[in-house]
């Protein structure tokens, strides 16, 4: 789950990593009135989850709370990148005296963590990393080890940081592991980390993605979730426990069993659809090993309540659960759902049991439903029923 | 032959006592899997009786090991407890851990894999988040359905649960030296070059499917590798093309594998590699026939 700027710098606050003081609004007003009561010049941040904020016009700086106000105004409701805006940081403006860059991360290829750090900050850390890569500092942290301040006081001498600010950044540095450890993170980004005039260190800005598998020790972390930004459909398939994403424009609602089968159900479906006027899958919808028939019920719930959805594939491979199983969840969830399954199924089982599974597809003989032997031909036939109900 | 499992592997289960141990070390032992014990601190001196066989349930793995030989264990331990499961495998030296649990920290898997290291990566891990191993005819150590194909002359290796039973069943007519998904987390043991090296040693293999999917860039190191080490036929396949991007990864990430992770590069990387790779698991599976000699 990736944080708002705002979330990332309560959660730094939490962890002692010093933050400039703001406040969260969701209207104009209300950004006048956090202006007034911070008391200084301030700045007015869009909150969404993309990076690019500043160049699409939503980070605008204010000296009074009426032009506070008056920005608030034009950035609430901006679509950045797709993401509407629905609420602003309101925060003292800061006099900046130098910007770095720094982050932790998950190193996938090296199956360790990774510190990113670097003097020149503020520009994207994408474009620093292929136009200046001497000037990134990339180094690997023992998982077991972690960051201790002889680590934190190497980081600094590679990012090449200046001397003045060389204690401070070690000890802000450390905080920041403490956070990325704390909150099970598997990023914790401080772009820009800056030196005001008086060399104090301050996270100007703050991206913290947390580890989703780690929610069984973070219960606080529940309350961070923004239902706003949330699909509605991804909103409600959570509820149901799914494994679930929507995908834009999209025709053909998927189910399928394991994320790789699931992905690769996606692709084959992109591939059929070239032939039956471009038509694609609408959602990635996993529905893990059991493929009982409340699960499969739940998730057909879900992909027929998409406006979007023209037809249904089902493709399920019959390992650990027998497809006369899978079968059967599918006869009761048509009978759960009953007149709500308006929309044609194509379903494909392989695997374990499949002539039982099968022919238990057949005998329900439901109107909706058309049975195909081989995932590529239901790819292809959930197309073409997508592409005729258009 | 077969890599990593064979029919001499003394396994044992950590997490035996619990609903998905019991159920699927019914079907382990039920494929011949030679189960010697299994693990829990709160249950040790009982067994346990799995359709007939009495099995021994040890307080450690360390105990179990010095009392049975065993050389494998498949944990079955929930999320909460299989960073402390891991541990104690790798401390007691087993031979193979094989990780099935599914939704561990990363913060968990990267610490355990770093004791792995600091000990001399004695154990090889197979996960987290995986459907483990099977020697088909020999040994199954995990959730592997053994009746989906049997021995043969076709080494696998799968990021995937699923697409590893789909493509054994695609080829289920060839049949398996071993097939082993290694898991889609972030963090895992073995990787797709430690099972395709192993793969190329086995006289018994004679081609090599390997299955990849979206992050990382597992895929286009394994390329580089194959390039350089393999003489084997490689087919490859890769899921999530349509994957939309920026839904599991932060900037910062694609940053340091100096690849976007997406199916197109990672497609590309095989090729320029020499490896065919099929553009659904059933056209890989028509080129991994075409590979084998017949018989």
């Amino acid at each position: 789950m990736d944080l708002y700027e705002y979330q990332a710098k309560d959660v730094f606050a939490a962890h002692g990593v010093p933050v400039l003081p703001g406040r969260t609004v969701d209207t104009a007003a209300e950004a006048e009135r956090a202006a007034q009561e911070i008391g200084t010049a301030v700045v007015v941040k869009a909150q969404v989850k993309t990076g690019g904020r500043g160049k699409a016009g939503g980070v605008k700086l204010a000296k009074d709370p009426a032009e506070a106000k008056e920005k608030a105004e034009a950035i609430l409701g901006l679509d950045i990148k797709g993401h509407i805006v629905h609420r602003v940081l309101v925060t003292e403006a800061s006099d900046i005296a130098e910007e770095y860059y720094f982050s932790f991360l998950l190193d996938r290829s090296n199956r360790t963590f990774l510190a990113m750090a670097s003097a020149e900050g503020g520009m994207e850390i994408e474009e620093l990393a292929v136009e200046r890569p001497e000037a990134l500092a990339r180094v690997p942290i023992d998982a077991i080890a972690g960051v201790d301040r002889a680590k934190a006081d190497e980081i600094v001498a590679k990012a090449k940081l200046p001397a003045e600010v060389a204690d401070e950044a070690a000890q802000v540095i450390v905080k920041l592991w403490e956070t990325f450890v704390g909150e099970d993170a598997t990023l914790v980004e401080v772009n820009p980390l800056v030196r005001d005039p008086q060399d104090k260190i301050i996270a100007l800005d703050g991206k913290v993605t947390l580890d989703e598998n780690a929610e069984f020790r973070h219960s606080e972390h529940a309350g961070l979730v923004d239902e706003r930004s949330q699909n509605a459909l991804e909103a409600k398939a959570k509820e149901k426990g799914l494994n679930y994403v929507k995908l834009e424009d999209g025709q053909v609602g998927i189910i399928g069993n394991g994320a790789g089968l699931v992905m690769s159900t996606l692709d084959v479906v992109a591939y059929a659809g070239e032939a039956h006027g471009g038509m694609k899958p609408a959602n990635f919808l996993d529905i893990g090993g059991g493929a009982s028939a409340e699960v499969m019920a739940a998730g057909l719930d879900v992909i027929l309540g998409d406006d979007d959805v023209r037809s249904v594939f089902v493709n399920v491979f019959g390992g650990i659960t027998a497809c006369d199983a899978v079968a059967n969840g599918i006869v009761e969830a048509l009978k759960i759902l009953g007149d709500d399954a308006a929309k044609p199924l194509v379903v494909r089982l392989d695997g374990n049991n499949v002539d039982e599974g099968r022919r238990i597809l057949a005998e329900a003989n439901h109107p909706l439903v058309t049975v195909v032997d081989t995932m590529d031909d239901a790819a292809a036939k959930a197309a073409e029923l997508a592409a005729a109900g258009a | 032959m077969s890599i990593f499992l064979d029919e001499n592997s003394k396994v044992i289960v950590q997490g035996l006592t619990g609903s998905e141990g019991m159920k699927h070390a019914t079907k382990m032992l039920a494929s011949g899997t030679k189960i010697v014990g299994g693990v829990n601190a709160r249950k040790a001196g009982t067994t346990v009786e799995i359709t007939g066989t009495n099995v021994p349930v040890f307080g450690g793995v360390e105990e179990a090991m010095k009392e049975t030989g065993a050389d494998v264990s498949v944990l079955f331990v929930p999320p909460k407890f299989a960073k402390d499961a891991a541990v104690e495998a790798i401390d007691a030296g087993i031979g193979l851990a094989v990780v099935i649990t599914e939704g561990i920290p990363v913060h968990d898997s990267a610490w355990f894999w770093a004791h792995a290291c600091a000990n001399g990566n004695r154990t090889r891990i197979i996960g987290p988040n995986c459907p483990g191993i099977i020697s088909p005819g020999k040994s199954n150590a995990g959730i592997i359905p053994a009746n989906i194909a049997g021995p043969g002359k076709m080494g696998l290796v799968s990021k995937s649960g699923t697409l590893t039973y789909q493509m054994m069943y695609e080829l289920r007519e060839i049949g398996f030296s071993t097939a082993i998904g290694i898991g889609g987390d972030p963090v895992i043991g073995t990787t797709h070059i430690d099972a395709i090296e192993a793969f190329e040693a086995d006289p018994e293999t004679e081609a090599i499917v390997m299955i990849g999917e979206i992050g990382g860039d597992a895929e286009e190191r394994a390329a580089d590798y194959v390039k350089a080490n393999v003489t084997k036929p490689v087919v490859g396949y890769v899921a999530g093309f349509t994957a939309p991007e920026g839904k599991t990864m932060g900037h910062a990430g694609a940053i340091v594998s100096g690849s976007a992770g997406t199916a197109q590069a990672k497609k590309e990387a095989l090729e320029a590699a020499g490896v065919k790779v099929g553009k659904t698991p059933s056209e890989t599976a028509d080129l991994a026939r075409s590979l084998v000699s017949r018989g």
